[in-house]
């Protein structure tokens, strides 16, 4: 059951095969079994969830039942659904019950999914690692003493294990591609405004989209229909029209034209990681898929200039989170400066108190030029450097992450060690452009490895058809680690 | 040499919308604390903000009425700082692409003392939109303070003049005129009292010729007098602080409606590095010239074209009459609606009555010109029958303050008060030559030259006649006859 793919759950649960509740509640029981050392889950509700169960059943038993019903699916703990503790894995937030559901989260209920519960996460998305959550590491189930990859690395987790049918996450910089990469599982970040931010916690509001994980690309699809689409409430929402994701999964990849971008298979990419992505490249060739070299110059830059951008987004968005009407106070404080200070010192851990401070330095007066404008041009650069690429081929691919999972702490006193992690996903967030990551195989330390695949705006449809035909011609994406 | 007053203004003008500039909360004023307060307003995690359509209109109005460029593409920023009313840390407004470019607006400053009335052009530097912040309730809660974020995410238009005032009375007429035109082209409802309408004055001084003072900022005035007030004191304090020897130092002082007084606030190093950078939530504001020209369309006559319509109408030298008929829209649209009843040959009637006796008991009463008890209509039942000799002007007077305190049409209340006047020769004759017959030293005074005692005859053929002679032919009668 724990392996069936989403449309198999979907034709049982209609079928009346098994119940919600008793799907749910198999789910639940697993998370209770395996949560306490994976650390996956910040809150479960089982109350919650399986009222939500019956309520789909009697759907079902209605007739009235969509693809998702009554199929648990767990959220990243940044979407804020009514009534859930929603904390973005900060002690900031660590007693906010939402009164309201995110864009996203209305739509799951909508469609009658459950909600399995809230997955950890690095604090407000901010890291590669999941080593940020004030809930604690996560780890990863193909080994616990690695991480998982982060900032959805509770929810990479999650589906890895098994310990969720499919769930959400966010991506930023790479927050869905590279902990789906250290997990083994699938997980697309759409373009920008395809799925709405309503009620989705801003980190950084010009890069932040919110996306399917699950275990295969055809999981994604559905996934995706149900979270896409416009919302009057998300100015950045883009209004088009409703499409079905999964249309164009059965058709061949003859005369594909896969990029390979140089830059992606240079120094600072671990050999394991080349070999397997390599091999990955000829397993479509074999699928009828033409490889050509492209350049992309500037993504060099990504790094640098995402760690401006990011951080003045967030220094901003982060300033409501004050001690004034909801979250953390400090118990004890002098004036309102004092309360301010205090509230927010214990508040928020140390990297996301260093993001608020360099985004604060980039946007003061004297920096704002050199820094974020500057940082603003060679955005619209490296975009450049994708329209480009994308005149000699349909899919760019390389490797999701430059090395496997690395052993839990190991990063975490150098920083910049710990961004370089996101070398090849962070530029498709400045683009705007889609991404997703597929497991391919295996490094050397038998972890997984994740292939990246990058579209052109809009082509969501096609990278799944591209990642669904490979998934028919491969089993990387069905291995699951030992319980 | 003198010293020379600088004075530039920045209004905020609250704009007269249903919901919010960002969100659909409602902006009634008034409301329990809070209960106005939605997810936006209250700055919840994962909220985000969506431009109210109406607002932008009504800044496009304003551009459209001061002659100023409308951008057609401006950008929303965030002006970060903290203040427990200040809900998400930032507040959303515009920054180096306002929504509305340079303009212009003439003002007319009234007569004081020996200087007489004049024009002036002030400058507009631009306008922009932003959003209101909380407030801060410092009372009732024993050391703590209250939040209210009813008032967070109301729609403003900061519009900020060029330093080209020199007076208080400038600053003033100024203030007035804007006041004036945002409710003219019902931007805004002009509520002072509720903060709908509320002035920064930046203030420096300075002898001609020499280099700009330092200014200092008077913040939130909301009121003319204590915008006056306020600049008066400012004025006279700089002047002092420079004659002793002292520097102006930059600052944002507050003025005290107690004391008379401005005081510091906080000076230019205290200032906040507000850290705008355009706010990634919201798209580019683009409007179109369709858009433009579709407001344009929808736009009232404005109080300077209609101003130089009625001194078309009324005569050259009736400017200043025309100047306090487009003071306000509800004025200019009764003195309209009054013509339109009397006929055009009667404008200046007409502009004479509702200058007058309509402001004396409007005032007197304390209603404004929307709540006037009478119609323009018939104001202008009363005026054509003094136009076509019906009734005398005393004998129009006693209508008006019967109208005005009962109601009812012009022509019954002169047939129910017996007001109209004798305009039969005959009769008007035969009456001044009793008069003639009865007063015959009077005449023979008169006569003599001594040609002021034509009053006399005229007030003892009016008391005669109870009033009711027509004035005109009484006189021609009376002229005649005593000229033997």
């Amino acid at each position: 059951m724990f392996e069936k793919s989403l449309k198999q759950l979907g034709d049982a649960l209609r079928a009346k095969k098994i119940s919600s509740v008793e799907l749910t509640q198999s789910y639940l029981d697993r998370i209770a079994k395996f949560n306490p050392e994976l650390n996956a889950f910040i809150t479960v509700n089982p109350e919650v969830s399986l009222a939500q169960a019956q309520a789909a059943d009697e759907r079902l038993a209605a007739g009235t039942a969509e693809a998702l019903t009554g199929i648990p699916i767990a959220q990243k703990d940044i979407f804020c659904a009514k009534g859930w503790l929603t904390t973005c894995g900060s002690k900031m937030l660590s007693n906010f019950v939402s009164p309201y559901d995110a864009h996203i989260i209305a739509q799951f209920n909508n469609a009658g999914a459950v909600n399995l519960g809230k997955t950890n996460m690095d604090e407000f998305a901010m890291g590669s690692s999941n080593e940020t959550s004030h809930y604690g590491p996560v780890k990863n189930p193909w080994d616990q003493t690695r991480v998982p990859g982060g900032s959805s690395g509770g929810t990479a987790t999650a589906v890895a294990a098994r310990l969720a049918a499919a769930a959400t996450g966010t991506d930023t910089g790479g927050s869905i591609r590279q902990p789906a990469a250290l997990c083994g599982i699938s997980g697309l970040k759409p373009t920008y405004g395809v799925c709405s931010r309503y009620g989705m916690i801003a980190f950084a509001s010009s890069l932040d989209q919110a996306g399917p994980m699950g275990r295969n690309a055809e999981d994604l699809a559905l996934l995706l229909n149900t979270m896409a689409g416009f919302d009057e409430r998300d100015s950045t929402s883009l209004q088009r029209d409703k499409e079905d994701y999964a249309r164009d999964l059965e058709k061949p990849l003859n005369g594909l034209r896969i990029g390979l971008p140089k830059e992606f298979f240079a120094e600072g990419l671990d050999s394991d990681v080349a070999q397997t992505v390599e091999a990955a490249i000829a397993e479509y060739k074999k699928l009828g898929a033409t490889v050509v070299e492209i350049n992309l110059p500037n993504t060099r830059l990504s790094i640098p200039v995402y760690y401006v951008l990011a951080p003045a987004e967030a220094s901003s968005n982060l300033s409501r989170f004050d001690g004034v009407r909801y979250g953390y106070r400090a118990p004890e404080y002098g004036d309102l400066t004092d309360m301010y200070e205090k509230s927010r010192a214990q508040g928020f851990g140390e990297e996301v108190k260093r993001r608020i401070m360099i985004g604060t330095y980039v946007l003061s007066h004297g920096y704002y030029d050199a820094y974020y404008l500057q940082a603003q041009k060679i955005r619209r650069l490296i975009a450049q450097d994708f329209t480009e690429a994308f005149k000699q081929c349909d899919v760019i691919m390389g490797p999701t992450s430059p090395s496997t999972a690395f052993k839990l702490g190991e990063k975490g006193d150098d920083p910049v060690q710990m961004y370089l992690s996101d070398i090849y996903t962070i530029a498709v967030n400045l683009a705007g452009l889609p991404g997703m990551s597929i497991p391919c195989g295996f490094g050397e330390n038998d972890m997984p490895v994740g292939l990246q695949i990058i579209g052109n705006y809009f082509d969501e449809a096609r990278m799944l058809n591209v990642a669904h035909q490979y998934q028919l011609a491969t089993d990387w994406h069905s291995r699951a680690p030992q319980a | 040499m003198s010293w020379e007053i600088v004075i530039g203004l920045e209004v905020h003008a609250q704009l007269s919308t249903q919901s919010k500039i960002f969100c659909g909360a409602s902006t009634a004023f008034g409301a329990e604390p809070n209960t106005q307060a939605d997810a936006v307003s209250l700055a919840l995690p994962g909220v985000l903000p969506v431009l109210n359509k109406g607002a932008v209109e009504r800044a496009i109005k304003f551009g459209l009425a001061t002659g100023a460029h409308l951008a057609p593409r401006s950008v929303f920023a965030r002006k970060n700082y903290f203040y427990p009313d200040l809900p998400k840390g930032y507040q959303i407004s515009q920054f180096d692409l306002p929504v509305v470019g340079q303009g212009q607006l003439v003002i007319q400053v009234p007569a004081q003392g020996k200087q007489q009335a004049y024009e002036k052009t002030v400058r507009l530097t631009r306008a922009h939109l932003e959003e209101d912040a909380g407030k801060s309730l410092h009372e009732d809660f024993h050391g703590m303070t209250g939040i209210d974020l009813n008032r967070a995410g109301t729609p403003l238009l900061e519009i900020v003049s060029e330093p080209d005032m020199r007076s208080a009375a400038e600053a003033v007429a100024y203030a007035k005129k804007l006041h004036s035109l945002v409710r003219w082209i019902d931007i805004c409802d002009g509520n002072m009292q509720e903060g709908s309408f509320r002035c920064d004055a930046n203030v420096s001084v300075h002898k001609k010729g020499t280099p700009l003072g330092t200014r200092r900022e008077i913040k939130n005035l909301n009121s003319f007098r204590f915008l006056e007030q306020a600049i008066n004191y400012e004025v006279q304090w700089q002047i002092e602080q420079i004659e002793s020897g002292n520097e102006i130092v930059q600052a944002t002082v507050l003025f005290d409606p107690d004391t008379g007084e401005t005081r510091m606030m906080r000076t230019k190093e205290e200032a906040h590095d507000y850290r705008y950078f355009p706010d990634p939530d919201l798209l580019p504001l683009e409007i179109s010239s369709e858009w433009i020209e579709e407001i344009r369309g929808e736009m009232p006559e404005l109080p300077d074209a209609r101003q130089i319509r009625y001194i078309g109408l009324l005569g050259l030298t009736s400017a200043y009459e025309a100047g306090v008929l487009t003071s306000s829209r509800e004025m200019a649209d009764f003195f309209d609606a009054c013509v339109a009843e009397a006929g055009p040959n009667n404008a200046k009637m007409c502009a004479n009555w509702i200058i007058g006796e309509v402001n004396a008991q409007l005032n007197r009463d304390g209603l404004d010109m929307a709540q006037c008890p009478i119609t323009p209509q018939q104001l202008g039942g009363i005026l054509k029958r003094i136009a076509d000799n019906t009734i005398s002007n005393s004998g129009a007077k006693e209508v008006f303050r019967t109208m005005w305190a009962e109601g009812g049409e012009a022509d019954a209340i002169i047939e129910a008060k017996g007001l109209k006047q004798v305009s039969d020769a005959g009769a008007i004759e035969a009456l001044v030559d009793e008069i003639i017959a009865a007063n015959p030293s009077q005449v023979a005074e008169y006569r003599g030259g001594k040609d002021k005692l034509f009053g006399f005859f005229v007030g003892q053929a009016m008391k005669a006649s109870k009033g009711k002679a027509n004035p005109a032919q009484l006189n021609e009668i009376l002229k005649k006859k005593l000229a033997g």
